[in-house]
């Protein structure tokens, strides 16, 4: 259960956000710069809340005057918005790069194989293509089993078949480690067919919406 | 046949391979110091730093020789918990080459930061990746560049020091003379051509690592940045 109640103060307005989150998939839409990305940043520990209060599964990532908890130590998977894929590594480099020697990689191998990758393992992330970046974040983001996922806009760059395949897979990966999952998107439709519960968020200010307000 | 001694050669090259070693250690700390922490009196401490690029090297010398001179705080430790000494030893003509090596290298090193997306960090940290292991993995190898070009300007300016290194260490053929060092004599003693030899043999050098520096530049412009 992922619990999040605190505020930020942002360059033009208070990022105010209040909200449980059990094993379901949550969609977060809104106008660009109203607060998204930094929900998920707080997430996982790259800025931090002014005030309030942060955990995940009984484990405080963050609660006001107390140290929050470390980046390493959330077990968070982040896709970012513009796929960060280390671009001195091979994409096979960039999926396994926390993964230490001798661990059981088989879910990664159906994982490449499934979201159509598997032909790019050697190549780098200059010679991929927009779309193929993605699903390569994607699979590194799920690589190391995390406890929640945070998906920046997973499926922008994918075209319609990638798109079925790779939110599919997420349907069937939530299906299977039974974890949060909160994704990013601008397309109703995404949040249609994945989520389970649809927060939107404007300046900095959330509503949760129901399947008819759409 | 050469035509003179080579000693002032190999000294120099000795003098600045030992000194950009050290300059490049220090340098990586330092400019990590500064690009991620902020503390008090980090404005101070990074002028302190840069110093060296806008002081007359007289006075770099005068202060080498106040910290490492036989009476100064730095020189009487030396000699008590080691046994040696800095003025008038290639060691002094080291130190020298540091500390006006120190700026430039660590503009290098801290540019060479700038350039590495936070980003790149954060999703090695949200897997769980130490920072020691971030740092070897990611920051450093995609620093490399600016880091060489760096490395290469602090050796060519640790070899071609001069005013410090003679305040320091002094003249003393074959032990501190430095190449810098025998120009200036050479000159003084009214031996032109041997002045000539070493001022060609230098200057090839300087061309040599700026025209390296210039190529890798251009050639890590166009490396880097694509994803």
């Amino acid at each position: 259960m992922l619990l999040v109640d605190f505020q930020k103060q942002l360059d033009h307005f208070s990022l105010e956000m209040q909200f449980e989150l059990d094993r379901e998939i949550l969609a977060l839409v809104g106008s660009s710069g109203s607060g998204k990305t930094t929900l998920l940043n707080c997430l996982a520990g790259i800025v931090h809340p002014d005030v309030g209060t942060i955990s995940l599964n009984g484990r405080e990532f963050f609660s006001g005057g107390q140290k929050p908890l470390k980046i390493q130590k959330r077990k968070v998977g982040y896709l970012f918005q513009d796929y960060a894929l280390f671009p001195h590594l091979s994409v096979e480099q960039n999926i396994l790069y926390a993964l230490s020697r001798g661990t059981d990689v088989s879910h990664i191998t159906e994982l490449t194989k499934i979201l159509g990758i598997t032909g790019l393992l050697g190549k780098y992330p200059h010679q991929i293509s927009g779309g193929e970046k993605q699903r390569v974040a994607l699979t590194r983001a799920m690589a190391v089993q995390p406890d929640i996922l945070l998906l920046d806009e997973p499926f922008s760059a994918l075209d319609d078949a990638n798109r079925d395949r790779c939110q599919d897979e997420l349907l069937r990966i939530h299906q299977q480690w039974q974890i949060p999952i909160i994704f990013v998107t601008h397309r109703i439709a995404d949040a249609e067919k994945l989520a389970d519960r649809v927060l939107r968020i404007e300046k900095g200010q959330m509503t949760e919406q129901t399947a008819d307000s759409y | 046949m050469m035509p003179y001694d080579l000693s002032p050669l190999w000294l120099s090259l000795r003098v600045a391979v030992i000194s950009t070693l050290f300059v490049f250690l220090v340098s990586l700390v330092l400019a990590r110091l500064i690009n991620r922490r902020d503390f008090f009196g980090k404005s101070f401490v990074e002028a302190l730093i840069l110093l060296p690029l806008v002081l007359p090297p007289t006075v770099i010398g005068f202060g080498l020789i106040v910290l490492f001179g036989v009476n100064g705080p730095l020189g009487m430790l030396l000699e008590q918990w080691f046994g040696f000494r800095v003025v008038f030893t290639w060691i002094g003509a080291a130190i020298a080459s540091f500390v006006v090596s120190l700026p430039l290298m660590y503009q290098s090193v801290l540019a060479a930061y700038e350039k590495v997306d936070p980003r790149w960090e954060n999703v090695a940290r949200t897997m769980g990746v130490s920072e020691w292991r971030i740092f070897r993995t990611i920051t450093f190898p995609l620093a490399w560049s600016g880091i060489l070009a760096g490395l290469i300007l602090a050796f060519a300016r640790g070899i071609g020091e001069f005013g410090a290194t003679l305040m320091i260490a002094g003249y003393i053929p074959g032990v501190t003379e430095t190449v810098p060092l025998a120009i200036y004599f050479a000159y003084e003693a009214g031996d032109m051509e041997k002045a000539l030899f070493w001022v060609v043999i230098i200057s090839s050098l300087g061309v040599a690592a700026i025209t390296w520096v210039n190529y890798w530049r251009k050639k890590s412009a166009i490396r880097i940045g694509r994803e």
